[in-house]
């Protein structure tokens, strides 16, 4: 993989022009700058498209010149006996295999500056018994550092592996998955930072033929927590399903961007991000991006993004944008939905001599329950729903969302 | 032996026009141990005065009263009424994604008694239950009314009646949506509620087919926001045959 390459184009992403009157996508990396060259993505200061929902001044320069250089974290790995997790040098040549090129200055810089690579590899045909975990835990945000993480699973695999962060940490990375003909992967990104953490992070998943991915987000602590995913098809056949759950507190910004290239035929790919917020200047942004490109004759895509603002003073933002340049799809859809709790609801639970507190938690709960049984992971899915739990708590004593 | 009065009841909802009366003085008392039917054409104010006795927040109780035993039950918030032993069975049950029945109902006992019911008794009372209104196993572990059928929700609400054991039951159209079996499962369900004669039933209706089923001690003709005839069991008889011609001028 070169890395002097400036302005490389991203699978062609170049190509794809907008005329005037063309659509607002949300700024995605529909026609970004794809470059392994730092010097190619100009210091964004929040006023780009893509960086306009982003508290830049929070960032700790992440996105300018802060040395990358920080080591103050540890990781641990918890990993299935069949799966091979190794620490390897920068140059190893699974580095840059999912095809992912930076695609913004954080990212590029992330990818100079790492000089360590966690490689976790599924070996073919290996049908793993529990899921990898590997935790990093960050000791300082004083530092900021940069991570590369690359995910192969190999044919016919069958695993799920989940990256857990907490601690303390300012943080820029790049994580590459890629899934082989007919592999099954379900990827795990949990972020329960502490309250000053910074974390941009980016994802890249290439989808093998016919494998099928299970992609989730999760974001609970942190600061501010800017995840983008890039998603592509390596080949026809591919089955990509991109799930996010996150919980805004007070001053907490929590921001999910999704970019899904249907660039090969028969494909599928369904996201369902879902958000709840409370506190004062609790933000989110869920930015979801769907190109369907002329190749991608037969394939079906949807997309929805639902928030539950539970406190006045909350804003969840949410951005769904599909481009279709082929009539020869199967179906495409997208939903966005942003609300406070339905009225309704409440007044059934209540009617049944449940109190208000208790119903409010029944409900949002019961939001979250769908997402949590459709990552199918019971070993997270617990601590999920106790992290749910935690976080109704702390927002226990703030007065409910009035209507308007 | 309880006692549930309504007296001169007037409630309005908002509309964009202002706020509608729709409530405009309605007088009726419930004793434990009898059953009233309220009857009356569509739209005439019968699932507002439902909704009212168990404090929707739409709708705003501009004059009158609501005791329960002596105690202010438009004082009372909704779960607070639930618990005083008041129980509304919804003509149009709300769906909520994502709570299964069966904590639903274990938490509603648990809030309703005050303490959470014994493991192996409940499960096999909510179990027993739900046989006795052919309402499938499989249920306990589906989502609170979610894709259920008009007639299961019914079942479900006359579940709940059942296994909450409230003092006074309202029951808002009970019977529309349902085939002539689910009628009779659902009426033989209310009739087991009441049979210890310390229950009372508020039965409204827009059809007197279900009366055939639960023999009401009392019938009241409501139109337009008030009682406007009351009577015996004779008298649904009489709207059996006649409807409401006399009451709204049109057959309705
Ligand atoms: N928000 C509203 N704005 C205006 N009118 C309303 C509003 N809500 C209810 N109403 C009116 O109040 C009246 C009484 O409604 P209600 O649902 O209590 O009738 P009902 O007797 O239960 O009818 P049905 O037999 O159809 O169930 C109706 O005319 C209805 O249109
Ligand atoms: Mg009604």
């Amino acid at each position: 993989m070169t890395t002097d390459t400036a302005q490389q184009a991203q699978h062609g992403l170049t190509e794809h022009s907008h005329g005037a009157g063309a659509p607002d996508h949300g700024g995605s990396a529909f026609d970004t700058i794809a470059s392994f060259d730092v010097a190619d993505h100009p210091v964004p200061h929040g006023r780009e498209e893509e960086w306009r929902f982003t508290p830049m001044a929070r960032l700790r320069g992440l996105h300018d010149d802060t040395p990358l250089d920080g080591h103050d974290y540890e990781v641990s790995v918890d990993a299935d006996p069949q799966v091979v997790v190794e620490t390897v040098e920068a140059a190893d040549p699974r580095r840059g295999s999912s095809g992912y090129v930076p695609n913004d200055r954080p990212s590029a810089r992330a990818w100079a500056e790492a000089d360590k690579v966690l490689a976790i590899t599924v070996p073919a045909d290996v049908v793993a018994g529990k899921p990898t975990i590997v935790r990093l835990r960050g000791l300082s945000a004083e530092k900021a550092a940069a991570g590369h993480v690359v995910i192969t699973a190999e044919r016919f695999s069958q695993s799920v592996v989940v990256l857990e962060h907490e601690g303390s940490a300012a943080f820029a990375d790049n994580v590459e998955i890629i899934t082989h003909d007919g592999a099954r992967l379900t990827l795990v990104t949990l972020q329960d930072w502490a309250d000053d953490s910074v974390h941009l992070s980016h994802h890249h998943v290439s989808v093998g033929r016919d494998a099928v991915v299970k992609h989730v987000v999760v974001s609970f602590g942190g600061d501010l927590v800017r995840t983008s995913v890039t998603l592509d098809y390596a080949a026809p056949g591919g089955d990509a399903e991109l799930l996010g759950l996150y919980f805004a507190d007070s001053g907490q910004h929590l921001e999910k961007r999704l970019f899904v290239d249907h660039n090969q035929p028969n494909c599928r790919s369904n996201v369902l991000y879902k958000g709840a917020l409370q506190g004062g200047k609790a933000h989110t942004v869920w930015i979801g991006n769907v190109l369907i490109r002329p190749a991608a004759e037969g394939i079906s895509t949807y997309e929805l993004n639902r928030n539950l603002v539970l406190t006045d003073g909350a804003r969840a933002d949410s951005v769904p944008n599909l481009e279709i340049e082929t009539g020869e799809i199967e179906g495409a859809g997208h939903a966005s939905a942003t609300g406070r709790f339905d009225d309704e609801q409440l007044f059934y639970l209540m009617a049944r001599g449940i109190p208000a507190d208790e119903a409010r938690r029944l409900v949002v709960r019961g939001f979250f329950t769908e997402l949590i049984n459709k990552i199918g992971v019971p070993e997270i899915a617990e601590r999920l729903t106790a992290t749910v739990e935690r976080e109704l708590a702390i927002g226990e004593g703030l007065p409910a969302a009035t209507t308007h | 032996m309880s006692t549930l009065e309504i007296r001169d009841l007037h409630v309005s909802v908002e509309t964009e026009a202002g706020p509608k009366e729709i409530l405009r003085g309605v007088d009726l008392t419930v004793r434990s141990g009898e059953t009233h039917a309220i009857m009356g054409p569509n739209g005439s104010g019968k699932s507002t005065l439902a909704y009212s006795l168990a404090g929707h927040p739409k709708y705003t109780v501009t004059s009158g009263e609501v005791l329960l035993d002596g105690e202010n039950v438009l004082e009372m918030t909704v779960d607070e009424r639930a618990r005083a032993g008041l129980f509304l069975a919804m003509q149009y049950p709300v769906e909520v994604p994502g709570v299964s029945v069966s904590n639903f109902l274990r938490t509603a006992k648990t809030a309703v008694d005050g303490e959470a019911p014994k493991l192996r008794t409940w499960v096999k009372d909510v179990k027993e239950a739900m046989d006795r209104l052919a309402i499938a196993d499989d249920f306990a572990e589906r989502d609170l009314n979610t894709g259920f059928s008009g007639g299961e929700k019914k079942r479900h609400e006359i579940l709940q009646l059942e296994l909450l054991n409230p003092k006074f039951a309202v029951l808002d159209e009970t019977d529309s949506g349902l085939d002539i079996d689910a009628l009779r499962v659902v009426s033989d369900g209310v009739n087991r509620f009441s049979a210890g004669g310390d229950k009372g039933v508020l039965l409204i209706t827009h059809y007197t087919r279900i009366l055939r089923y639960i023999k009401p001690d009392f019938v009241h003709v409501f139109v337009a926001g008030r009682v406007a005839e009351e009577g015996g069991p004779e008298l649904a008889e009489k709207l059996e045959e006649k409807g409401y011609v006399d009451y709204v001028g049109t057959p309705a």
